[in-house]
């Protein structure tokens, strides 16, 4: 049964080997001189201030946390909608449910400026 | 012959077959990635009344091949202080997955590399993967710009991911099942049984989500060049910066071929039954036709529209196209339910 699989397994193996020889080709044909400035973080000409690795706004977590809320709802959709026809109505009804609490919270976080970008 | 071909064993029979298709379908996909950005110029230019690259070889046709023996000869530049691990593999995340989810794509009945049953989830897990790229690219460079740009389009490319995840829900449910060629052969018929019409909101859903998920214009904020340069990839150069080039082309042939799969019925002909004639043949010439007209479309996009603002992208994935994907999954169902022909077969 998982044979069905073995080409996923090749292709996926080829598929690196596609993306990583043109690295392996640049790094060997092009030049390498390297030195300070070329290294250097661009920063439009002026010499780097600070580090970059700074603090950034706390929205970018909250994105990525209603991310997995919703990529959870939608990892749970899947099957059910691959067996919506063995299920019937009641699969139907119960689906609703599901839907409709997570249509509460979804109008909560709206409500709420989760989704504001000023 | 054939007696040899059966005396090896069926496992090594297998990986030489998906080996030899692989190589087939990743030629012509490679060889369509570097015309794709031929054509982008070519269409740019007589869309802004210009020419386009027409010097190098008869109008212009080397010149993918030029740009590409160009960024070949160049130095790759790690930064000061960059995660070198991080910077090299980041690429290769972005392009791998551009690749490797065409191993499910069904070209015909019985053109296929491999014909599984969880396809459409292996495709929604290798896209998502294409987020891990641009993410490690912008903060592995150690670089204000890259940082932003990266963290953009995290933001972007994870809110738009949910819009098109919620669009293919609509398709497994009017196919009841995630094998690619059975959600085409689902929609055998013509233009009117393909799954576009009844899932019109969540066509056009998937299709500008596609778009953004590939950050092309107008969606682009994260390359945003007058104000964060060239976003998560500036620190790249050379054939580093060539292969998230190509990853960017590579996912847009790719979501263009899902759509055609998924919502405009794959191989069939939009004159399927009605006999016409050769017109009303199916065949792999009507799947690439739908292809070039998404990548099309892509283009005349980038020609058309200004650049959205970033809060207006957001606003546009959170507040108008999840309720838009959630409130159309509920009128399918009732759809489904009664049986809305020719698609549904009805549950009473």
């Amino acid at each position: 049964m998982l044979q069905g699989y073995i080409p996923v397994l090749v292709v996926l193996m080829v598929a690196s080997v596609v993306a990583v020889a043109p690295l392996v080709l640049g790094y060997l044909i092009g030049p390498r001189h390297p030195d300070k400035e070329k290294r250097s973080p661009y920063e439009c000409g002026f010499d780097p201030f600070e580090d970059a690795r700074l603090r950034f706004d706390v929205r970018y977590y909250l994105v990525a946390i209603l991310f997995i809320i919703f990529d959870l709802e939608i990892a749970f959709l899947f099957p059910w909608a691959v067996a919506l026809e063995d299920l019937g109505l009641a699969g139907m009804a119960v689906m609703g449910v599901f839907l409709a609490i997570l249509v509460i919270g979804f109008v909560y976080e709206w409500r709420k400026g989760a989704l504001e970008w000023e | 012959m054939e007696a040899l071909w059966q005396s090896i064993p069926e496992s090594i029979r297998l990986i030489t077959l998906s080996l030899m298709k692989f190589g087939l379908v990743l030629s012509v996909l490679l060889l369509a990635v570097a015309y794709m950005t031929y054509a982008e110029r070519k269409v740019l230019g007589w869309m802004q009344l210009r020419f386009g690259p027409n010097r190098v070889g008869y109008r212009g046709l080397l010149q993918p091949i030029a740009d590409g023996l160009k960024l070949l000869a160049k130095e790759l530049i790690f930064p000061e202080k960059s995660d070198r691990f991080l910077f090299i593999i980041a690429p290769v995340l972005s392009f791998v997955p551009a690749l490797a989810a065409w191993v499910i794509m069904p070209f015909g009945e019985n053109m296929y590399i491999a014909d599984i049953d969880a396809g459409l989830l292996f495709v929604l897990a290798l896209t998502s993967f294409a987020v891990y790229g641009v993410l490690l690219a912008g903060w592995s460079s150690n670089s204000k710009y890259a940082l932003l740009g990266a963290l953009r389009a995290g933001a972007q490319m994870v809110a738009y991911e949910i819009a098109m995840g919620f669009a293919l829900v609509g398709v497994v449910m009017a196919a009841g099942s995630l094998n690619m060629k059975d959600i085409v052969l689902a929609q055998e018929g013509n233009l009117l049984h393909w799954y576009w019409l009844p899932m019109l909101p969540l066509f056009i859903v998937y299709w500008i989500s596609g778009i953004a998920e590939t950050n092309r214009t107008p969606f682009d904020v994260v390359e945003g060049e007058s104000e964060i340069v060239a976003g998560f990839h500036v620190e790249y150069s050379g054939m580093m910066f060539a292969v998230f080039f190509l990853a960017e082309y590579a996912n847009m042939i790719l979501i263009s071929a899902l759509i055609s799969t998924l919502f405009l019925g794959g191989w069939y002909s939009p004159f399927h039954g009605m006999g016409l004639g050769l017109l009303s043949a199916s065949g792999l010439h009507w799947w690439m036709l739908k292809v070039t007209f998404f990548l099309f479309v892509y283009l005349w996009s980038r020609a058309t529209f200004p650049r959205f603002r970033y809060d207006q992208i957001m606003r546009l994935g959170w507040k108008a196209f999840l309720p838009v994907t959630i409130v159309w999954l509920t009128v399918e169902s009732i759809a489904i339910i009664f049986g809305l022909g020719p698609w549904f077969e009805g549950l009473i």
